[in-house]
């Protein structure tokens, strides 16, 4: 029950302050004010409608996913002449208006297809910078959840540093369109030369035994997210774009099935040999993987054990019922709940053991012709936990993947989206240069995520961190906006938690998914990696590379010092 | 940019014709300096084959404390050369107070140890007589190795030559083996260690064009082994390359050139041996050379080999007569010594092969 305050203004406070609007009668005006009651300025965003212009025809209504918008009849008072001799009077009309729904199972998101859809752009979200979104949001004792991206990221330091050593006479620039570039990153363990099984038979060098599976991939990877996070057209569009990158313009890029399985059509197909499978700590998805095993025509790229994830560390992955459609519990093998994973894989107490139990029996499950690899989020201890695995004595960690407070999520707690998270670049820098000290450099590759596009600048992004040590990125937020996320870092949508993206990307809901063309989603991505490609020979060129610059970050300078310091990269203004 | 060139004669010769190519080539250096490593020696050395010669530039201070480091080794002194040095104002050269040519005896515990203790001792030794040197602000210590001679001087390459006698054809100083530099020095202080050739443990390097993965190659050689150190010039991680190529891990010497230059992955995903060329390509990809460089380097059994970039970017050619195989940044300086040779037979190195001249100087163009 909304409690009510009635408020009453005496005339002589009415007097003082000026404003107020004394009623005929001489009663003192009273206000009626729902304080408690949940209102426009406690959202994030307001709905701005001009009713001059709206020819009602409704569409914004029926698009809006989370029902923020509802009709109303208004009354609208005018003025008529009436009578012989023409005289003033008043006369009503009952119109339709557009009404912003201001409470929080529907409240606004921003997302902006009512102003999409509007023939006449009558209709529009406006940021409501001074909400009470965080004060009222936690109702019902339930913390605030939120899928997407963290909001509270000061700066960008990608942007801080630029590629400043030029090539240009001692060592010529390239030509990017004319030149070869051979820009292909290893993902698998790599032995030190004097360590590989190599012996000289007649003048040349020949394999003696078994060495680490390793595979050269395209260094920019499409990150883990899973069919259920994402929606299965969703999914589909991203597993064709890598399929048609590979056939058709030999791009050897590889995309992460994120926890929770594949189709067995893909499992038990050609194209298996572009995918990374995820293993998470709920597992979901392994018994039919296990299941197709036998009828596998290929090995999959490699295996990613996620142990960790930058945009939630320490948590583990959440699936809320509402995106546990049918077709989910088959490829899960899950009843119709939220499917929460645990923050840690059970059974496993230490990096030591971690090698032992799970990097051993993923490497056994697939003969060791498969890198397997892990991911972590960034934390303060990356460092010793990169260092540990760097030891590993058997040779089976095939990749080491970090990802930054940057990164996307289907769904999380906000508190651990804003709060909680590490930069990725600074570990990055450390682990690589931990790697250098000891001389092990590029045998675990490091492969770093989080924020990795999140200007549009993929190739730009990826650059300066291969520079700065990492053998590749991976990113997984942009190629969703590719397809058409409008979500931002700045609070726009993130309704990915909810089962009700506007653009059917990460909803399970036949009828938004439908929203989402995926043969032209597809094409997007298609293109964008192509661009990419181009962007990153650019850049590759002006510093005489034709080759990954992986680790020279001579080629980088900050233009802030505090970062330049940090990273160990020139300083320059 | 550097100007290098090479010369593998049957006969000794003096250092006059290499000086001659580099005159020759002298609009692509600024002559600031220049450098020679003579190798296979004749002349005043000839009889002291087998015993390492030290050669060192520094002030009587510095000599005193290398004799002193040398007496406490063990080694001992058994030839002592000093060349004349002209002491004229004229001449542009920064002249250090002591030229030292020294063979010594090996340490009588040494003398009957197998070869790899031995270059180990010589290695720890030079790199002991350098870090004492460089310390007090002594000297500078180039080589110590048998049959080996180093000299490095900042000033105008004529001017050098000039007050060294390095001109005249009837002199003390003759190999079989010349490798020399005139240098360009766009990036690097003038430090007498940055010029190039390079010598560790037999064998010798220089190159031109500007190392580009020099942080990547420098990050990763300083972990390979103490004696890959100094980094003064990124020439120097070629050396260490090809030194660790073919020393350390025993690789056939076209291996090297897989190493620096590797092939594109397509065209290696092509060949029978893809398996092996991939795994060396990752277990070496901070030793690859991806800027503009060409090498010519001299192995310790006496082989000459020449090498470009994979873009060809840096020109290099490799001309010869009965009597002499030539390599040269540019083929003006082949000119100036055999003017007579065939030209037609000159070879101008691919960017994907390996030439290699042998003892018979034979040379070989090794597809990669
Ligand atoms: S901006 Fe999006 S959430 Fe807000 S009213 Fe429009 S369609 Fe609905
Ligand atoms: S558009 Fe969909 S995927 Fe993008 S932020 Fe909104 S809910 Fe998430």
């Amino acid at each position: 029950m909304a409690a009510i305050m009635e408020a009453r203004i005496d005339q002589e406070q009415i007097k003082k302050n000026g404003h107020g609007k004394q009623e005929k009668s001489g009663f003192p005006y009273a206000a009626k004010v729902f304080v408690r009651d949940s209102n426009a300025v406690d959202f994030p965003w307001k709905i701005a409608w001009n009713s001059e212009t709206c020819i009602r025809c409704g569409a914004c209504v029926a698009t809006c996913t989370f029902d923020s918008l509802q009709p109303r009849l208004q009354r609208r008072g005018r003025s008529v002449s009436v009578g012989n001799l023409p005289r003033p009077a008043e006369a009503a009309d009952v119109m339709i208006a557009v009404r912003q729904v201001n409470d929080l199972a529907h409240y606004c998101r921003g997302c902006g297809m009512c102003e999409k859809v509007c023939p006449t752009g009558s209709i529009r979200p406006v940021a409501n910078g001074r909400n009470r979104f965080p004060v009222v949001a936690r109702k019902g004792g339930s913390p605030i959840k939120r899928g997407g991206r963290a909001h509270l990221i000061p700066g960008r330091v990608l942007d801080s540093i630029k590629v400043g050593r030029i090539s240009q006479m001692t060592d010529p620039s390239l030509d990017a369109a004319r030149h070869t570039f051979d820009m292909l990153t290893a993902l698998g363990r790599g032995l030190p030369a004097d360590k590989l099984p190599l012996k000289v038979e007649d003048g040349r060098l020949v394999s003696t035994g078994w060495s680490p599976p390793m595979h050269w991939v395209y260094p920019i990877l499409i990150g883990d997210m899973s069919i259920g996070a994402l929606s299965w057209r969703m999914w589909e569009a991203l597993a064709l774009a890598v399929g048609y990158l590979n056939e058709e313009y030999h791009l050897p890029v590889r995309m992460c099935s994120g926890e929770g399985g594949m189709p067995v059509k893909l499992l038990t197909s050609k194209y298996l040999q572009y995918m990374i499978i995820q293993i998470a700590s709920g597992h979901f998805g392994w018994n039919r993987i296990i299941k197709a095993m036998p009828q596998m025509v290929t090995d999959p790229a490699a295996i990613l054990i996620k142990i960790g994830q930058g945009a939630k560390p320490g948590d583990g992955g959440l699936l809320p019922a509402e995106k546990v459609a049918e077709h989910i519990q088959a490829i899960r093998g899950v009843p119709h709940a939220d499917l929460l994973s645990p923050p840690n894989h059970q059974g496993l107490y230490s990096i030591e053991e971690s090698v032992q139990k799970m990097f051993l029996s993923m490497n056994a499950a697939f003969q060791f012709r498969v890198p397997v690899a892990i991911k972590v989020a960034a934390s303060s201890t990356s460092v010793s936990v990169f260092n540990n695995l760097v030891r590993d004595p058997y040779h089976i960690v095939g990749g080491f993947f970090m990802d930054g407070i940057q990164g996307g999520t289907g769904a999380a707690h906000e508190v651990n989206l804003d709060h909680s998270g590490h930069p990725i670049l600074s570990k990055l820098r450390d682990c690589y240069l931990d790697a250098v000290a000891q001389g092990r450099q590029g045998q675990i590759p490091i492969f770093v995520g989080g924020g990795f596009g999140e200007t549009g600048n993929l190739a730009a992004d990826a650059f300066k961190a291969i520079c700065l040590g990492a053998s590749g990125v991976f990113a997984a937020k942009i190629f969703l906006q590719i397809a058409g996320c409008v979500g931002d870092e700045k609070g726009r949508c993130n309704a990915c938690n909810t089962g009700l993206c506007p653009v059917g990307i990460c909803t399970q809901d036949p009828s938004l998914v439908a929203r989402l063309d995926v043969d032209a989603a597809a094409q997007n991505i298609v293109d964008y990696f192509l661009a990419v490609d181009q962007e990153l020979k650019k850049l590759m060129a002006p510093i005489g590379n034709s080759s990954l610059p992986i680790g020279r970050s001579d080629a980088l300078i900050s233009m802030d010092k505090a970062v330049a310091d940090r990273l160990q990269i020139g300083y320059a203004c | 940019m550097c100007r290098i060139a090479a010369i593998k004669s049957r006969n000794p010769l003096p250092p006059a014709p290499v000086l001659q190519m580099m005159i020759a080539m002298q609009k692509g250096h600024d002559n600031s300096g220049f450098a020679m490593v003579m190798q296979d020696l004749d002349g005043v050395f000839a009889g002291r084959k087998d015993l390492p010669l030290l050669s060192m530039a520094c002030t009587p201070a510095g000599l005193e404390q290398a004799d002193e480091a040398m007496d406490r080794l063990g080694f001992e002194l058994q030839f002592d050369w000093r060349p004349e040095v002209d002491p004229s104002e004229q001449l542009d050269i920064q002249r250090m107070p002591l030229y030292v040519f020294r063979n010594y005896q090996y340490p009588e515990t040494f003398r009957i140890r197998p070869m790899e203790e031995r270059k180990k001792l010589l290695v720890d030794t030079r790199l002991a007589l350098r870090k004492l040197l460089a310390e007090s602000n002594q000297g500078y210590v180039y080589s110590f190795w048998p049959d080996v001679l180093t000299l490095k001087e900042i000033g105008d390459p004529r001017d050098i030559a000039e007050a060294f006698h390095l001109w005249k054809d009837n002199q003390p100083l003759q190999a079989r083996v010349i490798s020399a530099q005139c240098r360009q020095n766009t990036n690097y202080q003038i430090v007498r260690y940055a010029a190039h050739p390079f010598f560790l443990e037999g064998y010798t390097l220089m190159g031109n064009g500007e190392n580009t993965f020099y942080q990547k190659n420098r990050d990763f050689q300083q972990r390979l082994n103490p004696a890959y150190t100094g980094f003064e010039s990124d020439t120097q991680c070629f050396l260490y390359t090809l030194h660790y190529v073919v020393d350390t891990l025993g690789w056939p010497i076209q291996y090297y050139k897989h190493v620096i230059t590797p092939l594109p992955f397509e065209e290696m995903a092509r060949r029978p041996d893809a398996p092996v060329l991939q795994e060396i390509r990752q277990a070496c990809q901070h030793l690859e050379i991806n800027g503009p460089n060409t090498v010519i380097f001299v192995l310790p059994d006496g082989k000459m080999g020449i090498a470009c970039d994979a873009k060809k970017l840096r020109p290099v050619v490799v001309g010869r007569d009965d009597d002499m195989v030539v390599a040269a940044s540019e083929v003006c300086g082949v000119n100036m010594i055999l003017p007579d040779r065939n030209s037609e037979a000159d070879v101008y190195p691919g960017e994907r092969e390996l030439v290699i001249v042998d003892s018979s100087l034979e040379v070989q163009r090794w597809p990669q």
